[in-house]
């Protein structure tokens, strides 16, 4: 399988402090691919890079057969618009509008009229058990409604690729695997791309892959053989 | 599945302080709680049940007329509460196992100078794999099914911390084993 989208050798640094050193990392079509690391280790940077909101150094990224990360702002733009969700630690929903519209605020930046991008986003709200929260605001939801509001979003205009920068981070942990049962189960559903970064073990394990990131550097997790030694004894 | 440690006598015993019951009925509720999709085999139901009467902790009733292999009643005796109270105020002895043979293999390719950051990373996605069965099982199962889960996820995940931290601290340990 060719991957869908991919990182060659990226390198980027802040100022004098390095934080990616040729990175690399590839991601198939419809993979949930979890990147995880320690904090300071530059997976979110890679995230950033991946979904051309970070132009790197040196290295490539390339996105379905074409090359991204040496597109003007315009063109990136209009990649994380119409190709790319996203999801991050703090819902960042827009507290002026209704839950209702910042789901639907993809589709409406996009150009669709507004009462066909509001009939979109609708359905989300059942299928995320959000049902009757419609017409509230941000401050009128719990921090997991907030965070399925954002999912939501990040879905809704059926992107080629969810990305997720410690998406149930600022939530306790049952409401926190509820997010990720969710996402995992929708992005599936409409045979979108995952990419997420955890830096906890759990949230990782909902992924099909994982990869670790560490001084910059990704090495990707050969999927697990069938669990001998250790892993088995406590399987077992 | 993740089937926790368990002591089948002390098991027993446990579902005979709720009730005098046949042997056929404890395989059933064995099964049904503990079991986990390994059952209890018949014969090991009546060879407990024959050495915990040996040891005083139950007695056996009279045989019961009927079909089946062994209808005697079990009661637990003052000897087997005691016992059975004992083990279940006691707290479990924690075990670090995993850690030692992990610590151990760690050590060993530290000394033998070889990669241990790649046999660390294929614990890593062995465990991670576990874990995401364990969702699975946690998602689908009853909730008996996801008590165990979450006990087998909590611990896989102490697990992947310490290999974390083991492997941010490759280099330091590599020159501690070769000095």
């Amino acid at each position: 399988m060719t991957a869908l989208i991919e990182a060659r050798g990226v390198s980027l640094a802040f100022g004098e402090t390095p934080a990616l050193r040729g990175a690399s990392l590839s991601v198939d079509a419809g993979e949930v691919l979890a990147i995880m690391g320690p904090s300071g280790s530059g997976k979110s940077t890679l995230l950033h890079c991946l979904a051309g909101i970070l132009t790197p150094d040196s290295g490539e990224v390339h996105f379905d057969g074409q090359r991204i990360d040496d597109l003007n702002e315009a063109g990136r733009s209009a990649l994380r618009r119409d190709r790319f969700g996203f999801v991050f630690q703090f819902g960042q929903l827009v507290p002026e509008l209704t839950a209702e519209e910042n789901v639907a605020l993809p589709l409406l930046l996009s150009g669709t009229k507004r009462a066909a991008a509001l009939a979109e986003a609708r359905p989300w709200f059942a299928r995320l058990g959000l049902d009757g929260m419609e017409q509230r605001r941000s401050g009128e939801l719990s921090g997991g409604q907030a965070q399925r509001v954002a999912l939501a979003r990040g879905l809704v205009a059926r992107p080629r690729v969810l990305f997720a920068d410690e998406p149930t981070g600022a939530l306790d942990s049952l409401t926190g695997e509820q997010v990720m049962e969710l996402m995992v189960a929708s992005a599936r559903e409409q045979g979108t791309t995952v990419i997420l970064v955890t830096h906890e073990p759990r949230v990782a394990s909902y992924a099909d892959r994982q990869a670790m990131v560490r001084d910059g550097r990704a090495t990707e997790l050969a999927p697990a053989p069938s669990a001998g030694g250790a892993a088995e004894r406590i399987a077992s | 599945m993740y089937v926790p440690p368990m002591s089948v006598p002390l098991t027993l015993l446990g579902l005979l302080e709720r009730e005098p019951s046949h042997g056929y009925d404890l395989k059933r509720d064995y099964d049904a709680f503990f079991g986990r999709g390994k059952p209890l085999p018949y014969g090991q139901v009546y060879a407990t049940l024959g050495r915990l009467a040996r040891d005083g902790k139950v007695v056996a009733g009279e045989a019961e007329p009927g079909d089946g292999p062994e209808r005697k009643r079990y009661v637990i005796t003052e000897a087997g509460v005691t016992e059975f109270e004992h083990w279940l105020t006691e707290p479990i002895t924690p075990e670090p196992n995993l850690q030692t043979v992990l610590f151990t293999k760690v050590v060993l390719a530290l000394m033998l100078g070889r990669d241990a950051e790649i046999y660390l990373n294929t614990q890593r996605a062995a465990h991670l794999k576990r874990m995401r069965e364990l969702n699975d099982l946690r998602r689908d199962g009853e909730l008996v099914d996801a008590l165990l889960a979450d006990h087998g996820l909590f611990h896989l995940e102490a697990d992947l911390r310490w290999i974390d931290l083991t492997t941010a601290r490759l280099d330091a340990l590599a020159e501690a084993v070769r000095s």
